[in-house]
């Protein structure tokens, strides 16, 4: 093997010595400056900020938020996308809630969620690897099939009444900490560790680094994505539940205004577009800071249609900084 | 060099490859105006004819910029949002009293600045299409929403309504206006320098650059073309809605991306055909409005249209490989 290959195989194949939670530990430490000064900033602004209630509530929104886009964080980190998660919570969240209703039994909703989530995944990688569909083009159009589908079976109705144990999942407390959070907690530490430490994790940046030359070497390119992609719709459908859980119903266009957040908090946190750099922890980083602002413009009365502009301007923004930082290192 | 030239020669006029190319829109039109005729008695009627047209000359303005958009291997997802967006200030302008005309030149500034936004990002700073513009989509929804606070913007006066009814040799006017359309799009498209640097842009960007061409200005011309085309599709939407709602067109990017790649446009490598378009539209058209006489569900609707697209981008990926 020449030189000049072994260095640029060098990068994403090196061993970590310690664990790490995101290869780019120092963009890690800038954006969590930035979240230290956007929360004094909020305190400094807004009196109950710092309560008990609203910070609980930034929580809840942050864990939601970074569930969803956790596996779309390791997609985009392989170097490709998804744009089919919001639709993916929709019929996770509809499948789920209708199986509960029929059977009353909130053990075989929460599967049935967690299951149709995956299975979604499952179509949207088999779509890209073996009918060889653009990633970005298969998943936008299984989002509006997905979004069909899930009109279909409620008949564009809302479904209402979730029995305690799904209620838990969205609302609940476990040793004082609320249950998304601990679900978000738990997410991260796997997927940081599955990133880190697995060969899975090296092999999935390798591709995202360099698809082809992972292939040539010998990495199983396609069997990963369809992996990876089942991946992301199963963090959907856990988001799904939470959901649910939370808002006590599900209704045909609940995921309809979470991909463009989710986008955004990848984004914000660091993962470049591009591939093979990031983490998990720059997500969650990424999932704080956009919360944050968002649940500042509500303690300032800001009305909530701005949300939708915000956050557009929030993703255009840093694409921005993420395009500047790749042409910066050329 | 030999290779460029080839390629920008080629698509000028129609052949029976390029016919091909179109495979899925006529199939679908083959099999679904026969079907409907026969099975729905109300089909074949001048007054849903008409309806169709109608319907349909609205979704050939965003088709037709799509197209040059996807013919640069882009996407433009905010077309939705932008043209509910344009459709709420224009409705909002004609609510102030303004005339029709002043009103269509705010909407079509609007989807400029839009347009413009999405151009600069993807030709200048060159990020991704579609993050890009769904980032612009998120920007124009939530504008939309914002100035309206979520209602519909309703009372548009008289002027619309007859701007609407009017009639040309018994052709109403959104149609023939959709049908000019067309034709300079057509001519742009194979008879200017910014359609054939749009294919080129899409078969071999480098050599584009290469050949000294300002492919940049081009690319982001086009995007802007997309977002004014978009704003004056907001004076047909409201005419024919005759209320600004802030998230009526939403979706509607769907279609018009549908229609393209039904008509045979590919998303990689500049191939394409714009008259394809036109047949990718009308078979949207006739594929929704027989589906909702017959009374089929929507989300079957929704479902019926994301699949077909799968399988026609499918099979252009498996025709490509074969010629490889």
């Amino acid at each position: 093997m020449s030189t000049t290959s072994k260095t640029a195989m060098k990068l994403p194949l090196e061993k970590p010595q310690r664990l790490k939670l995101s290869n780019d530990s120092h963009g890690l430490l800038m954006r969590l400056a930035m979240l230290l000064v956007l929360c004094s900033a909020l305190s400094a602004v807004a009196e109950n900020f710092l309560s008990i209630s609203n910070l609980s509530n930034v929580m809840r929104q942050a864990s939601l938020l970074f569930i969803i886009a956790s596996g779309a964080t390791v997609v985009m980190i392989a170097g490709g996308i998804d744009l089919s998660i919001g639709a993916n919570v929709t019929l996770s969240g509809v499948c789920a809630a209708l199986v509960v209703q029929a059977t009353n039994s909130p053990a075989l909703g929460l599967c049935t969620g967690v299951f149709v989530g995956a299975f979604v995944g499952l179509v949207n990688g088999l779509l890209i690897t073996w009918l060889r569909l653009p990633a970005f083009l298969a998943t936008y159009g299984m989002l509006w099939i997905l979004n069909g589908v899930a009109l279909y079976l409620t008949h564009g109705a809302p479904i209402f009444g979730m029995p305690q144990g799904m209620r838990m999942v969205g609302t609940g407390f476990l040793w004082g900490v609320p249950v998304p959070v601990l679900i978000m907690l738990v997410t991260l530490a796997t997927g940081a560790l599955m990133l880190q430490r697995t060969s899975l994790g090296r092999q999935i940046l390798f591709m995202g680094a360099n698809r082809e030359a992972a292939f040539l070497s010998g990495v199983p390119v396609g069997r990963n994505l369809i992996g990876i992609y089942m991946l992301s719709g199963l963090t959907a459908g856990l988001a799904a539940l939470i959901f649910v859980g939370r808002v006590n119903s599900a209704d045909p266009g609940m995921g309809d205004a979470l991909v463009l957040p989710a986008i955004a908090a990848i984004l914000v946190g660091g993962t470049s577009l591009a591939g093979g750099s990031g983490g998990l922890a720059n997500t969650l980083l990424g999932a704080l800071m956009l919360t944050l602002i968002l649940n500042g413009m509500n303690l300032m009365a800001v009305k909530t249609e701005w949300q939708p502009f915000v956050t557009g301007v929030v993703l255009v923004l840093a694409m921005l900084a993420d395009t500047a930082i790749t042409y910066r290192k050329r | 060099m030999t290779d460029v030239s080839i390629d920008l020669a080629k698509p000028r006029h129609a052949s029976i490859a390029q016919w091909s190319r179109g495979i899925g829109a006529l199939t679908v039109i083959g099999l679904m105006l026969p079907l409907f005729t026969i099975t729905i008695p109300n089909f074949m009627t001048v007054g849903n004819i008409t309806n169709i047209g109608l319907q349909t000359a609205i979704l050939l303005l965003l088709a037709l910029p799509m197209t040059l958009v996807i013919f640069t291997e882009g996407l433009d997802l905010s077309m939705g949002a932008v043209l509910s967006l344009c459709g709420v200030v224009l409705a909002m302008q004609l609510v102030r009293g303004h005339s029709v005309l002043v009103a269509c030149v705010c909407s079509c500034l609007v989807g400029w600045v839009f347009g413009a936004m999405n151009g600069l990002c993807v030709a200048f700073l060159r990020m991704p299409p579609f993050v890009v513009t769904l980032g612009t989509f998120g920007i124009a929804q939530g504008l939309a929403l914002a100035i309206t606070d979520g209602n519909a913007v309703s009372d548009l006066g008289p002027a619309i309504e007859s701007f609407y009814a009017a009639k040309v040799l018994g052709i109403p006017k959104l149609i023939l206006i959709s049908i000019a359309a067309y034709g300079l799009f057509h001519v742009m498209t194979y008879h200017t320098v910014l359609g054939r640097y749009a294919i080129a842009l899409g078969g071999n960007r480098n050599a584009l650059v290469t050949s000294g061409v300002r492919a940049n200005l081009y690319l982001f011309g086009i995007y802007a073309l997309a977002g004014v085309t978009a704003g004056f599709a907001a004076l047909c939407l409201i005419a024919r809605t005759n209320a600004g709602h802030p998230t009526i067109a939403i979706g509607m990017e769907f279609d018009a991306i549908a229609a393209v790649v039904l008509g045979g446009t590919q998303l990689e490598r500049g191939k394409g055909w714009l008259f394809g378009s036109v047949l990718g539209v009308l078979a949207i058209g006739i594929l929704r409005n027989g589906l909702n006489l017959a009374g089929v569900d929507t989300a079957l609707q929704l479902i019926a249209i994301g699949t077909l697209v799968l399988i026609v981008v499918w099979l252009g990926a498996r025709q490509k490989g074969a010629s490889q």
